[in-house]
């Protein structure tokens, strides 16, 4: 059966996608030694405070308490490099046309449920297909609209006398750091759900974001050039 | 070493891998596969492992790299690259400046409770009664200008109910009282204005720098009064500096020494890592 290599990935993508995972962890562990110095956001029901971020345990065990200035330093480093690569990738996106693979449309939230059925064994059939199904779709251009709402966000409490508009946007001074800070959850969670996806897709993908190809079947008879080459 | 051949590719639409009743994201929006010619599952399987071993060597080589390079980086070499960044984000800040852009201002209503932070320069002996303010680095003096605190209280009065912001990452809405840096810059007959002003407690225990832009920012005042009532000596009484356009850690209390100078002056917090600047 001849077999045919897929550019999965391009060199773009693959830099920028690796060049992002210490950007967003030094991001999010200085913005761990910022938030200590008020750490004041819980998740409540009615009145209880079910789990506030975060239990003294937490903190003693990473060793982040009176680290502030150290946090704020880190931060408003990183914050270039993070934001200079969440930009370049985007305008990847745009100029190579990949936005194609990546964006959801409309119906493309009911092909993901099916995909999530799917995934949980529950429908046989799964729809079709690019380079990623519409769950990932929708992951991925969610994550980055996250990226452009932890940036915006974040200026919007680095500047909210320069830039009061946008502070005032998010509701005000403290609404913003709220929402800076959920962000941060929610780029952890995708964070957890990525891996564990990954971990279940295999090798072969996550090799793929590494080498950019695939290997994939073809439906094509090899050429007689490619045969002799072979 | 890199395999070239197989990047020339044969784009195909993505109709190829969607089912043929239904039409899937990839066709609808033109998505496009690149597929190299078609191999043996030899040659396909020899490409792939030269491939996956240059993309991993090159992985491998960056992180290590950028995992040496800063574990070899001393302390210092870090320490001055991350200040010298807060430098030029302090720069950068600087070309995106409006003066004329001012802080959202509150109704009374809006007022929080009074929270009180830092006592630096202001735990020794005070006598309140024989404060002055001693004003330094005036053209054509060499002492400094003495003023009372009812002298300073003649000068225009302005109130604002505007946010403060602590670097801690808290804040409070705090009605002000006082005058505005500008009009007391313009009270003194300041024609050329410096780069600087300096600021410290009567004791030097704490001092503060700030850009001239900044201080003569309409929002900036000299207060003497918070929240309807004269300053508490916790916060800051006679006289403190309030602003919306700098974090609390800037808005020094127990104003002893105002300095005009071109020299940037010492901070505090600046000399325990901190942003000099920390302007919003």
């Amino acid at each position: 059966m001849p077999k045919q290599l897929e550019t999965k990935h391009s060199l773009a993508i693959r830099w920028l996608h690796w060049v992002n995972f210490p950007l967003l962890a030094m991001m999010i562990w200085s913005g761990l030694l910022i938030y200590w110095a008020n750490a004041v956001y819980g998740v409540w029901i009615g009145g209880y405070e079910l789990f506030h971020f975060f239990p003294p345990w937490f903190y003693e065990t990473l060793g982040i308490p009176y680290r502030l200035a150290e946090g704020l330093q880190l931060h408003f480093f990183f914050m270039w490099l993070f934001a200079a690569n969440g930009v370049a990738y985007v305008a990847y996106l745009i100029f190579s046309g990949e936005w194609r693979a990546l964006l959801p449309i409309p119906s493309s939230f009911r092909r993901a449920v099916t995909v999530a059925l799917h995934d949980a064994h529950i429908v046989k059939d799964k729809p079709p297909q690019g380079k990623y199904n519409d769950a990932q779709r929708i992951a991925y251009t969610s994550v980055i609209l996250m990226g452009a709402g932890s940036v915006l966000t974040g200026l919007a409490i680095y500047k909210p006398l320069q830039l009061a508009w946008l502070t005032a946007i998010f509701g005000g001074y403290q609404w913003a750091r709220w929402f800076h800070f959920w962000l941060t959850i929610l780029f952890v969670l995708f964070f957890v759900v990525h891996i564990v996806q990954v971990v279940i897709a295999g090798w072969n993908n996550f090799q793929s974001m590494i080498t950019g190809r695939e290997i994939v079947e073809s439906e094509e008879p090899i050429s007689s050039e490619a045969e002799v080459k072979a | 070493m890199r395999e070239r051949d197989d990047e020339v590719l044969v784009e195909q639409v993505r109709e190829l891998r969607s089912s043929k009743i239904e039409r899937g994201t990839a066709d609808i929006l033109g998505e496009r596969r690149r597929l190299s010619e078609p191999m043996t599952e030899t040659e396909v399987n020899r490409r792939m492992f030269l491939r996956s071993l240059f993309s991993f060597l090159s992985v491998g080589v960056a992180g290590w790299t950028a995992f040496l390079a800063w574990r070899w980086m001393s302390d210092e070499t870090k320490y001055n690259l991350l200040r010298r960044t807060f430098e030029f984000n302090e720069r950068v800040s600087q070309i995106f400046y409006k003066p004329e852009r001012l802080s959202p201002e509150f109704s009374p209503a809006a007022i929080s409770p009074r929270r009180v932070n830092g006592e630096l320069g202001m735990t020794g002996e005070f006598d309140a009664a024989n404060w002055r303010l001693r004003i330094g680095g005036l053209a054509n003096q060499s002492d400094d200008l003495i003023l009372t605190l009812d002298e300073i209280k003649q000068l225009p009065r302005t109130e604002m109910i505007t946010e403060l912001k602590c670097i801690e990452g808290w804040s409070v809405i705090v009605q002000w009282a006082g005058v505005r840096f500008s009009d007391f810059v313009e009270k003194l007959g300041i024609n050329k204005l410096p780069h600087y002003v300096s600021m410290t407690t009567p004791d030097n225990e704490y001092f503060v720098g700030w850009d001239i832009e900044s201080i003569m920012h309409p929002q900036t005042l000299l207060a003497y009064e918070m929240n309807g009532e004269p300053l508490l000596p916790e916060h800051g009484a006679p006289l403190r500096l309030a602003s919306p356009t700098k974090y609390g850690i800037k808005q020094i209390k127990r104003i002893g020494r105002i300095e005009f100078t071109n020299v940037r002056p010492r901070d505090y917090w600046a000399e325990s890592g901190y942003d000099w600047y920390s302007g919003h």
